[in-house]
This record gives structure tokens, sequence and C-alpha cells, in this order.
């Protein structure tokens, strides 16, 4: 019981790793823009394509096409937010995040419409799982787990040491301060979009390598990507890793008493309860 | 022909009746509701199950299926009472994939994916199937107009008030001295019950429910109806309700004329194109095409 618990954590640990990379990106739309971009599931679906293409039509081995998938779910954000979300958000937050769900069904379909709704595998190695101290991983684990840490540390160290991401939680901070101090709130809020789109996108590529991919990838871990931003803290990005590593790990966890069938349940729960106890969630609103 | 362009009326008054529930909360309230297939769903499954398998009579079920998702409603509504309404949309989103799963995985109780069949209709099997249809658009009909006049009722009375006040500003309704969360949870309340009433009229009218019946897509039909009727008024959702279905069925005959496309392919560009309705309607005409006028208050003497 004590191993089956422990391999129970490790998997969560890894699902939860992997969740913290769209979560992320749903949080700092949140963070800049102020609302709720729903349309963060059909820019994980399109990364997961965009990645599977590159790996599978041009060999591209998954390290690489992880790259690919981030720019197309980028490039993807910011010419759909630029044409459709973007007009809309005088109307509010709640009207852009009806807009967005709007999207997601327009671009969820174009999908659809090209690749039919088969299930696809990524062009993986075959190798067998390792054992270590009595616990089973997978190789292939180990490397989106690795592809996920990278893409965070990266997002870490952007926000922290480049003037671009401190603008960026300048405008976040305080948006009316920060377009008085000369900060163009318009283009942290376009890269704001595409580093967020395109962590999203490697996130659809990541769950995508762990099982297979079709359109509605990103639509079923979508509702854990929302849990795990705002168990932590909707806007603040530690927060979203914290809320993404909770949600994993409890997910797995709830293997030992409910059906696999419920796992999304636990992220619904999670939300009822964080917020019950901390309406702000486990580490606040800041932003970082 | 009759019979599709009755069925058509038949789901076009239940599409209304959601749109109604939904402008309760979201057109008078200003409360977000992007769950709710979720309480059509619960609506319907706890009238099919009463009905079905409890043997009771189809009025009983009704009721206990609105009644059912009023206090989901309430309950949704109390948990989220204290946060900002980005939550609420996350929330409800939430509640009704819950929904959805327990629906396809609880065998015992709902059957799973292989769904509810054989739900009890009025008169049905007694009377001729084109006369089945021609009653129950008269029973759809009647609760249309009785929704709809309850929510202009509503509308037109100071409770109706409040709950704009609330919309447009809750801090200065709760400095009024109004209990925002006691309306806010009322107002969700009685949304909810117009949608399981949706719900369970719908199942006893298909005879057959499941799961993938209440996908999110629904939401987002419901959402654009009643943006293009014009949110906050009851005639406008209505005839939004009307639009949608006749746009969902004008796209099946439409695509049906682009030869060479493969199934999944016309199903895709149906949806898309519904999808991109909404964004259409969004950014051309946000106040729909009835936008909700101001009542006017009579002057005190």
């Amino acid at each position: 019981m004590p191993r089956e618990i422990a391999q129970l954590v490790l998997n969560g640990l890894m699902a939860g790793t992997i969740l913290a990379v769209p979560a992320i990106g749903f949080t700092a739309i949140y963070a800049v823009l102020r609302f709720p971009n729903f349309a963060i599931a059909s820019h994980l679906t399109i990364g997961a394509f965009a990645g599977w293409l590159a790996n599978v039509s041009l060999g591209l081995p998954a390290a690489l096409a992880v790259g690919v998938a981030f720019a197309a779910a980028g490039v993807a954000g910011v010419v759909s937010d630029e044409l459709i979300l973007k007009p809309l958000r005088p109307a509010g937050a709640l009207t852009t995040a009806i807009a967005a769900v709007a999207l997601t069904l327009v671009l969820e379909n174009v999908i659809r419409f090209v690749f039919g709704n088969d299930l696809r595998g990524y062009a993986l190695p075959i190798r067998r799982d390792w054992q270590v101290a009595g616990l089973r991983i997978a190789p292939q684990q180990v490397q989106n787990f690795g592809m996920a840490v990278v893409a965070m540390a990266a997002v870490f160290l952007f926000l922290a040491f480049t003037r671009t991401g401190k603008a960026m939680r300048a405008v976040a901070d305080n948006p009316t301060l920060a377009s008085v101090k000369g900060i163009d709130t318009d283009r942290v809020a376009r890269l704001t979009t595409f580093v967020a789109m395109g962590l999203a996108g490697v996130g659809g590529m990541l769950v995508g390598l762990d099982t297979s991919i079709d359109p509605l990838t990103g639509f079923r871990v979508i509702l854990s990507v929302f849990a795990a931003a705002v168990v932590g803290g909707l806007g603040s990005i530690p927060g979203a890793v914290v809320g993404a590593l909770t949600i994993g790990i409890g997910e797995e966890l709830s293997l030992l008493v409910l059906a696999p069938a419920y796992r999304t349940v636990v992220g619904f729960a999670a939300i009822l309860f964080v917020l019950t106890l901390r309406p702000r969630g486990i580490l606040g609103e800041r932003a970082y | 022909m009759d019979n599709y362009l009755v069925a058509m009326a038949v789901f076009a008054g239940l599409y209304a009746l959601l749109a109604l529930g939904l402008n309760v909360v979201w057109g008078m309230t200003g409360m977000i509701n992007l769950g709710l297939v979720g309480f059509f769903g619960l609506g319907a499954y706890v009238s099919a199950l009463l009905c079905r398998q409890a043997g009771a009579p189809i009025v009983v079920g009704i009721a206990a299926a609105a009644l059912a998702a009023a206090g989901a409603g309430a309950a949704v509504a109390l948990a989220t009472a204290r946060l900002r309404g980005d939550y609420l949309a996350i929330i409800t989103l939430g509640f009704s994939e819950v929904v959805r799963l327990v629906a396809s995985n609880e065998l015992w109780l709902t059957n799973g994916t292989d769904g509810i069949s054989g739900i009890p209709g009025p008169w049905r099997g007694r009377v001729a199937p084109q006369t089945f249809n021609v009653i129950y658009l008269a029973i759809v009909v009647l609760a249309v107009l009785a929704v709809l006049a309850l929510c202009e009722r509503i509308r037109h009375s100071p409770y109706g008030r409040v709950l704009r006040a609330i919309r447009d500003d809750d801090q200065v309704a709760a400095v009024a001295g109004k209990r925002v969360i006691a309306f806010k949870v009322e107002a969700f309340a009685v949304s909810a019950a117009i949608l399981g009433l949706a719900g369970a009229l719908w199942g006893h009218y298909t005879s057959f429910i499941a799961p993938d019946v209440f996908t999110p897509l629904v939401t987002i039909y419901v959402v654009l109806a009643l943006t293009a009727g014009g949110t906050g008024n009851n005639v406008g959702a209505v005839l939004g309700a009307a639009l949608v279905i006749f746009l969902m069925e004008g796209t099946r005959f439409a695509t049906g004329w682009l030869g060479g496309l493969a199934p999944v392919q016309v199903a895709a560009l149906r949806e898309a194109l519904i999808g991109a309705a909404l964004l259409v309607v969004l950014r051309v005409r946000p106040r729909g095409l009835l936008p909700e006028a101001i009542v006017p208050v009579q002057a005190p003497r």
C-alpha cells in the first residue's frame, strides 16, 4: 500500500508538472488582461497538432517538435486575440469570456475539419519502463517532465530578469500606473498572449505525448487547468504551479477511492474546497 | 415535412425556455452560467428516472425536475456567492462536466452512455405519432408562454429592479439595503428551475436521453440565442432561440449542397459556423436584435 501511494504521488507529480505549463498560460493572461481566456483549450489542441505534424511528418524528435508547438499555438493565439477577442474586451470580462468559448468552438472544429476525429499518436522510440526503488517510471514521462520544467524555468527567468518581463509584471500589478510610466500596455498584452498560448500549446503536446491526440485533447484537460489556476490563485504564476501540483497529485490519489472516470471531479471539488476557505486561492492573486 | 416542422418548432420552444432561463441570471442579474447544460441535463434525468423507473406521473416528474435543478442552482450560487463573476463562469462549467460524468459513469442509475430510452410522453402510443407531435407542441408553447409571463412579471416588478441594480452595481444595491447574496441565490434557483423544466420536457418529447445530449455545445447555442435575441429582453430570448434553431437546421441543408465532404467535416463546419455566428453577433450587435428596453417607472405623484 505505501508503495502504491508512492507510485500515485510520483505519477501525480509528473502529471501536475505538465498541467502547470498551460495553467501558467491561463493565469498569465488573467493577470494581464483580466479575463478568463477559455480559448486556451483550443490552443492546447493547436499545439498538440502542430507538434504532431513536426514530429510525425517532418520527423523532428519530440524535444524539438515541442518548440514548433509553442510557436504555432503562440502565433494562433496572437492572431485570434487581435482579430476576435481584443475588439470585444471593452464590453467586459464576462462577454469576452463568452467570446473565448465561441472562439474555442471555431478553432477546435477547424482542426476537426482538417484532421478528422481519429486518435493520433506521436512517433516515439519504444523504451522499457525504469524501475527505481520499486517504483515504475517511463523514460518518456521523465523527458516530458524535463521539458515542462525547462519551459517553466524559462518563464520565471524571463519574468524575473528581462526588461519585458518586468514590464509584464508591472502591467499585471497596475495597468494605469504602468502606462503612465511609459510601458506600451498593448505590446505587453500581445506578448503575454503569445507566451501564454505558446505554453498552452506546449502543454497540449506534453499531454499528447503521454497518450494520444484528437480535436478534443485540449477540452478534456481544460477543467484541470482551470482548477490548477484557480486553486493556486487566479493571476498568480507561482500559484498556478502550486495549484497544478495539488491537482495532479490529488487526481492520482483519488484513484484510491474513486473510479478513474471521476478524476476531473477532483479538480472541481478542489476549486470549491479551496475557494470556500481561501477565496483568493492558495497564494492569492499577486502576479509574481 | 409537416412532422419535421412541428418537431423543429418543439425544439425551438425548448431552446426558448433555456434562453429565458439564462436571461434570468445573465440578462437580469448579470451572473454568468456557462454550465446551464448541467441543469438542463439534471432536469432531464430526474424526470426520466422518476417516470421510467419509479412510475411517477409525468407532471410529478417535471415538477421534481424543476425543484431538483433549483436546488442545485441555489447550491452553486451559494458556494460562489462571495466570489467574483469569473469564478462563477469556471464553477458552472465544472458543474456541467460533473453532471455529464455522473450520467456517463453511474450505470446503476443512469445506464451510462447508453442512455435511458422509453421515457413516457403524454398520450404517446395512444394517439398517432403526428397527433402526439402536435399535442406536445401545444404543451411546449404553453410552457413558453407561462415562463415568458413569469419572466416579464419579474422584470417589471420591484424584485426585477433589484436584480438589475445588482447587475449594474451590486455594491450600490447593497448600500441601498438589499440582501445581494439572497437575491443572487434566488435568481439562480429560479433560472435553474426553468432550465430543469426544459430538460424534463426534452426527455419526455424525445423519449431518449444520454450524456452526449448534454454537451457544452448546448450551452453555446443558448448563449448565442440569448445574445442574438437581446440580453435582458425576454421576448428577444424567445426570438433568438427560434433564430438559432433556424440557423442550425439551415446549415444542415446548406452543407448538404456542398458535395465531397466527409460527414465529420460537415459536422465540424456546422459547429464552427455556430461559434462564428456568436462571435459576429457579439461584435456587430452586442445588445442583440431586440435590445433591452428601460422599464418605465411611474413618477410618484
